[in-house]
């Protein structure tokens, strides 16, 4: 769906590389993230999807169309066919919630009769019905973003760019809009593409994630791999910020090892079995159960002594990765 | 007629009130039809705007400054063969009109860019990520998020012209200026001082309020 070769963006001559050689394969119908700190590129990165950036070397393809080689009216089609969500929302303060809904309609110039039922459509679909006529000064930040995403679907776009549409939003209201957002994903068959500096959002909604630093892509893959066995220094750091650190403050006399279950195995007595089979005792030194999408995950920190180590651990792994 | 108010001629007072408002009303609507495209189109050819040209954006803003560096009262004697040229006579509210609009237009055209530069950045590059045209992100989103500031544009743009139509008046062209100085400077006749600068202050507070509810009327934020 989505093809980025080789990919160069420099603002200004001589200017630093936001973006320094970056090959992507974004298919179609997943949710994919960008995860990166500050300054990292993402937002450039997402810009060039819909032409509001240029690259100046290598090549954006978004659903066959070279998105750099199109003319202004090129890319007006182009972007009807990506909607986009921002972080601050980006809504016309001055237009209600139905106005700024109607607004690509009203670009895209359909008769007012088909906007009126296309806007009433996606109130409901964002359960903002109630909402029409409010001002977004009259909306919480949640509502307001509904808003967004209403706009950005309303001409029935292939792809959805999210350039941190939760990083505004309190955890909870966090949580309904990527609900919202794995649901138009499931539901409408949506590619998106999700830009975020929070592991947690990656977590919740993306199929796989690729992780931007300095304006390179160091890590790429399913969620699963990159969050449960991070190979580059930068994903580490940013799972760091999320509250796992690797533990080393404790300090455990006898053999540390690193325990990931992914799947159904994650609500199986499986420590416990271990413990009684091998007379080994096991202590939980770190750890995290949750769920990466809909898949429940557990990552363990466990400390081994006693009994037969060498059992325990052929055990452990028999039901998950032991590191 | 004697006392306080003995030099005043009520029928001058309300010709040259007529006057006044007429040179204001012509002229301010003339400024906005001029100064309106003329500061978005500043804004537009601005770097990183939809029709950002150094060249444009540069000949447009000398013209601007060139006109607004010019103290109104030159600016009315420079403009005198200009104006004969575009309206056969520089006398009268006619022929105050075009000084006035020339002097008032790039003073109002500059606010309304700024007016445009205070909308949200954000909210301009979500505008054209659905497919809006320059047209469309102008008439959909520009003017409709600044009108606000570009109503509080126009009230100083007004005023501006109220005290311009009082310095018009010295050069001929009638009105409640033309009156405080032929009478009340030149004639020593206070009383009429007096009544032309308390109309002109009555005036001016009008069109502030006015302006100021309107600014209110039409603020979403």
């Amino acid at each position: 769906m989505i093809v980025l070769d080789g990919v160069h963006k420099r603002f200004g001559p001589g200017g630093a590389a936001a973006l320094a050689g970056v090959d992507l394969r974004i298919a179609r119908g997943e949710v994919f993230g960008i995860i990166g700190r500050s300054g990292a590129g993402k937002s450039t990165l997402v810009r060039l999807l819909n032409g509001l950036e240029r690259p100046t070397g290598g090549r954006v393809v978004v659903d066959g169309t070279d998105v750099a080689a199109l003319d202004a009216a090129g890319l007006r089609a182009l972007r009807a066919r990506v909607g986009m969500v921002f972080q601050s929302f980006g809504l016309l303060s001055s237009a209600t919630a139905a106005a700024n809904i109607a607004l690509p309609l009203r670009v895209a110039r359909l008769p007012a009769a088909a906007v009126a039922a296309r806007v009433t459509e996606l109130l409901g679909l964002v359960g903002l019905t109630d909402h029409a006529d409010k001002y977004p000064a009259q909306l919480s930040g949640g509502q307001k973003q509904r808003v967004g995403i209403a706009r950005a679907l309303a001409t029935r776009p292939e792809v959805l760019l999210c350039d941190e549409a939760t990083s505004a939003l309190d955890p909870e209201t966090t949580r309904e809009v990527l609900a919202l957002i794995a649901a138009l994903n499931r539901d409408l068959g949506l590619t998106i593409v999700l830009i975020t500096h929070e592991i947690d959002v990656v977590r919740q909604v993306c199929d796989r994630v690729a992780v931007l630093a300095t304006g390179r892509v160091v890590e790429n893959g399913p969620v699963a791999d990159v969050v449960l066995d991070p190979q580059h220094a930068e994903t580490r750091a940013l799972l760091a910020d999320a509250g796992e650190a690797a533990t080393t403050a404790l300090r455990f006399a006898g053999e540390v090892v690193r325990f990931t279950m992914h799947g159904a195995e994650v609500a199986a007595p499986v420590i416990s079995r271990v413990a009684r089979a091998t007379g080994t005792d096991i202590s939980i030194l770190d750890g995290r159960i949750g769920a990466l999408r809909d898949t429940p995950y557990g990552q363990l920190t466990l400390g081994l002594a006693g009994g037969d180590v060498a059992a325990a651990r052929a055990l452990l792994a028999a039901h998950g990765r032991v590191a | 007629m004697t006392g306080l108010l003995a030099n005043i001629d009520w029928g001058d007072i309300a010709a040259a009130t007529r006057d006044t408002l007429a040179m204001l009303a012509g002229s301010l609507l003339l400024t906005i039809i001029i100064g309106l495209p003329l500061g978005v189109a500043l804004f537009l050819t601005a770097p990183r705007q939809a029709w950002a040209s150094r060249a444009v954006h540069g000949v447009l803003s000398v013209v601007v400054n060139v006109l607004r560096s010019l103290p109104f009262i030159i600016l009315l004697i420079v403009l005198i063969p200009v104006t004969l040229a575009l309206v056969g006579t520089s006398l009268g509210v006619v022929g105050a009109i075009v000084p006035l609009v020339a002097g008032a237009a790039p003073f109002f055209a500059r606010l309304v860019e700024t007016a445009l530069r205070e909308v949200d950045r954000t909210t301009i590059e979500a505008v054209l990520a659905t497919g809006a045209t320059t047209r469309d992100l102008v008439l959909r989103a520009l003017l409709p998020e600044a009108l606000p500031g570009i109503i509080a544009a126009a009230t100083v743009t007004a005023i501006a012209l109220v005290s311009y139509t009082a310095m018009a008046g010295a050069v001929g062209a009638g009105g409640l200026g033309d009156l405080a100085i032929r009478y009340g400077y030149q004639r020593f006749q206070t009383d009429v001082m007096v009544v032309t600068v308390v109309l002109l202050i009555a005036l001016v507070q009008l069109l502030q309020m006015l302006g100021d509810r309107l600014v209110r009327r039409f603020s979403r934020r």
